[in-house]
């Protein structure tokens, strides 16, 4: 009786586990399929771009019915190792390739990765509501979110945050397969790791929603995240130097520091609908998509119109 | 010699063999997943051992998990083995009593009617898909922790806890239930003889005559606490950081696992130290099991 009792505890957990990582590993569902009526796409990758490539797929489906567009987020890291095996279309990414994921996509594939970039984001910095800080300078990001950070408590900073009785700072961060969590490494750390110890989200929204429901809390996400329980900081370069707000029009004059590009990329020249649908995204209905979903389009004059 | 043996049709004996084969082919399967399963994660987690970068005791022991540093890639699961520790070892303390207790109840001292009820809910309780938990957690009972304790974040080791204790109770009920059953009526009618009172009945008789099956079911509630991914990953704010408290945020190894597979390169280090996790995961049940299955000799030794 124990020893079938045991023999199925062991079965089942083992099942569980396996279960966990071959699913996960598995190579998704098969690439574009269907009969010659109905052309699928499949997109993977950004959080950040997960919203804006959903309203596509749904806008394109009015402009284009016998194409299906598929949208799965993950991170800008997952879809570009979706890439790299050849199992989606488009990898959306909220960072740049790196060139070791190039090789490799060309090592598994035969084709380089072509990139198009389709818009732009400010990465911006929340904090809550209350909190009576206004600014933040890189450096003093770096200190809050780094390893070996100075800057744990918001008294350190010189913020008394209202009644909260521990002022630690909670750092709001990414998983690692995030584009934006790449992105704030390499803008805001520099070659430094981030503190172990973060609340690592995983995705966009929940970075704001708890940033939103902590006082003590400060997190980076996309600017087109905002709600109204959190509070967007400036952000200057150095300490002493202007301070500015993540809005359209500072990102686009690349005054705002953490400004970055919005990309897809596919493997070699795109064909076909493939190929349409990118065409489709760079048009002017496309980029008023973008703009409607809170990003930076290539051509803000002529997309908001 | 008489009249001969009346013989069944030859197609009805031949179909009962292929019944008796298929049937003893899936009892076998179980054994055969579980030797497969163990195949391939230790064939994608070996050759990491062998890795010159690696070290085996910086995996153990070490609380530093940077996979994908620039400069310095360290591969420490230490803080995320006491996150899966602490985290069942919360749900376990919450989840027994109350398991076993409902168990005892609904097998000893409630009217059929009540019964009836009582195991139709606790089965659609069981039911609950781990991802929908996870959401409870992430938004009822985060926002219960934070108005009750005062706490800043209420995504936490007691949340987490917490979702598992509700999603063990179910199994520890339903096979506690089973074990209590099992116990012959003549145990209680003796007990009821000799002028015992129910409690002395359940605490003196039907206890530990049933031991080996409440322990069995404490060890399923267990097994389900340490392998679940999705709710732990959405409640317990994936920090990666050796708690001090109850309200402190943790990650724990399957968690890390799930959130991290996917962009991890097939064939790299960062892939291969994933996969050597679940054989941890593997050595923790295991150990767990074993443990148990030496408590129940005991036990039973005496």
């Amino acid at each position: 009786m124990t020893r079938n009792r045991i023999v199925t505890t062991l079965a089942l957990s083992g099942a569980f586990l396996g279960g966990t990582l071959l699913a996960l590993f598995s190579p998704g569902c098969g690439k574009s399929g269907g009969g010659p009526a109905m052309t699928t796409i499949q997109v993977r990758g950004s959080d950040t771009m997960v919203n804006v490539a959903q309203a596509w797929a749904e806008a394109y489906k009015v402009a284009a019915p016998n194409v299906g567009v598929e949208v799965s987020g993950g991170g800008s890291g997952v879809g570009i190792a979706a890439l790299e095996k050849g199992t989606v279309d488009i990898a959306n990414a909220s960072r740049n390739i790196k060139p070791e994921e190039a090789e490799r996509a060309k090592k598994n594939t035969g084709k380089e990765p072509k990139e198009f970039i389709v818009g732009f984001d400010g990465l911006a910095i929340y904090v809550h509501k209350d909190n009576p800080m206004t600014e933040i300078s890189l450096p003093q990001l770096a200190e809050i979110f780094a390893e070996d950070g100075k800057l744990t408590k918001w008294s350190d900073a010189g913020v008394t945050i209202p009644g909260a009785s521990d002022d630690t700072i909670i750092r709001v961060s990414r998983q690692s397969s995030s584009g934006t969590y790449e992105f704030f490494r390499e803008h805001v750390l520099g070659k430094r790791d981030f503190k172990l110890g973060s609340r690592d989200m995983n995705g966009s929204k929940e970075v704001v929603e708890l940033v939103g429901s902590s006082k003590t809390a400060i997190g980076y996400s996309g600017m087109a995240y905002a709600t109204p329980a959190v509070k967007i900081l400036k952000l200057s370069a150095k300490p002493g130097e202007p301070a500015y707000e993540a809005t359209v029009a500072n990102t686009i004059s690349k005054v705002y520091p953490l400004a970055r590009s919005l990309q897809l990329y596919t493997l070699g020249e795109p064909q076909g609908e493939v190929k349409k649908y990118i065409d489709w995204i760079l048009s002017p209905a496309g980029q008023k998509i973008l703009a409607e979903n809170g990003d930076v389009p290539l051509n803000p004059a002529g997309a908001t119109k | 010699m008489g009249a001969p043996r009346p013989q069944r049709p030859k197609a009805s004996i031949a179909i009962e063999r292929i019944i008796e084969f298929v049937i003893r082919l899936s009892g076998v399967s179980a054994v055969f997943f579980v030797a497969a399963i163990f195949f391939f994660i230790f064939r994608e987690a070996v050759p990491v051992l062998w890795d010159p970068d690696f070290d085996f005791a910086e995996f153990l022991f070490s609380k530093e998990w940077y996979p994908t540093s620039v400069n310095n890639v360290r591969y420490g699961t230490f803080a995320l083995t006491i996150g899966t520790l602490s985290v069942t070892g919360v749900a376990i303390v919450l989840a027994v009593p109350f398991g076993l207790g409902a168990a005892i109840f609904i097998s000893e001292f409630c009217s059929p009617k009540i019964k009836e009820t009582l195991k139709i809910v606790i089965e659609l309780l069981a039911a609950i898909p781990s991802v929908v938990w996870g959401f409870i957690g992430l938004t009822v009972m985060s926002k219960l922790i934070v108005s009750v304790t005062g706490t800043a974040v209420g995504v936490n080791l007691l949340n987490g806890g917490f979702i598992l204790a509700l999603m063990s109770v179910p199994v520890i009920v339903s096979i506690g239930e089973d074990a209590l059953k099992a116990v012959p009526d003549s145990y209680r009618e003796a007990a009821l003889a000799l002028g015992a009172t129910r409690w002395e009945t359940v605490f003196r008789v039907l206890l530990p005559a049933a031991k080996n099956g409440l322990l069995a079911a404490v060890l399923l509630g267990v097994g389900r606490a340490v392998g679940e991914t999705m709710a732990v990953l959405m409640a317990t704010g994936h920090a990666v950081q050796i708690p001090h408290g109850l309200l402190d945020s943790v990650r724990t190894l399957t968690a890390n696992v799930a959130a991290e597979l996917g962009e991890a390169p097939a064939g790299s280090s960062h892939y291969r130290v994933l996969f050597l996790t679940g054989v941890l995961l593997f050595a923790i049940t295991l150990v767990v099991n074993v443990a148990a299955d030496l408590a129940v000799r005991g036990i039973r030794r005496k």
